[in-house]
């Protein structure tokens, strides 16, 4: 099974998210820069957390464009595997408009940095799964996490149980408190919370590896099916 | 060669939160007559193109494609002949 995580200059959520991945059993990890423009032959494309070229413009606005991210949609269309876009990974991924929506400036207009509970709000994903707990506790860190929609794309994000993970306590005026979506064929999952930044004991309690896990699972699964074809 | 001016600002609705920490200032200070502040971007450049209308649609392209939002906000385009060159 193979995993390659994306970076942008400025990532810096790259390391953590390797070694989320890499702690799991018959799992090939790399790291793919961002001028890389050929198709991947990855399971799971990561769009890591970070500030991607400053976060100037608008978070993601810049990275949307490098060639790394066209080579990400002729992945998503060939649908070859899934994607996962960690907080600014989340943010590039709106912009491309890869998942719908716009993560605009908190609420509180603070750069917010803490341990949130996080509802699981569909566990019938590639990427909840193996999750047995109600409410992870997960890091939060970002300025610009507000996530927005017109009134149809939530209606439809709702009633698809595209909404996966919610926060018990909204702290960044999120429109329904939406912390990380799906798109329409659940190959995509975007999310603010920093799964990876807890999957230690040592980091929190852990509770971030079931998001790992899940995939992985899914991904074992698939891998072994294509394998039997052969 | 024309110079163009284009605003990107949010859309009526979306929190502005820059926007509503300048107000509080400003009705801190008693400057009660200003209302309905908000806070955009303002992006100068030029454009070589051979006439007008060439000129505005890739500035359009421009604002629309990379220097705005759709989902959060709105730009105006402003063009002028630039005779400097």
């Amino acid at each position: 099974m193979k995993v390659g995580i994306v970076v942008f200059p400025g990532t810096n959520c790259d390391r953590d998210t390797f070694k989320a991945f890499s702690r799991l059993p018959e799992v090939e990890v790399e790291y793919v820069w961002h001028t890389f423009t050929e198709l991947f032959d990855y399971d799971l494309i990561v769009l890591p957390g970070g500030f991607s070229y400053g976060d100037y413009l608008r978070c993601g606005a810049l990275a949307r464009f490098s060639p790394v991210m066209s080579a990400v949609e002729k992945y998503i269309l060939s649908k070859k595997g899934y994607v996962l876009g960690i907080c600014n990974g989340f943010q590039i991924l709106t912009e491309a408009g890869l998942l719908p929506g716009a993560l605009s400036r908190n609420a509180n207009n603070r750069f917010i940095c803490e341990f949130c509970d996080i509802e699981i709000v569909n566990y019938n994903t590639p990427f909840t799964r193996m999750c047995e707990k109600r409410v992870l506790k997960l890091p939060i860190a970002h300025s610009d996490g507000n996530y927005c929609a017109d009134a149809s794309t939530i209606y439809e994000l709702e009633s698809e149980k595209r909404v996966i993970f919610r926060y018990v306590e909204n702290p960044n005026g999120s429109m329904n408190a939406i912390a990380g979506i799906m798109d329409e064929e659940f190959r995509i999952l975007g999310m603010m919370p920093h799964p990876e930044r807890n999957c230690d004991g040592v980091l929190g309690n852990g509770d971030g590896r079931c998001v790992f896990e899940s995939i992985y699972h899914e991904l074992s699964r698939e891998v072994s099916e294509r394998d039997g074809l052969r | 060669m024309y110079k163009a001016d284009v605003l990107v600002n949010f859309k009526k609705g979306v929190l502005d939160p820059q926007a509503k920490a300048i107000s509080g200032v400003l009705s801190h200070l008693g400057y009660d007559a200003i209302t309905d502040l908000r806070v955009g971007k303002h992006f100068v450049f030029k454009v070589d193109a051979t006439d007008r209308d060439k000129a505005y649609a890739i500035v359009e392209e421009v604002a629309k494609r990379i220097l705005s939002n759709p989902v959060l906000e709105t730009y105006t385009i402003e063009l002028k002949r630039d005779d400097e060159g």
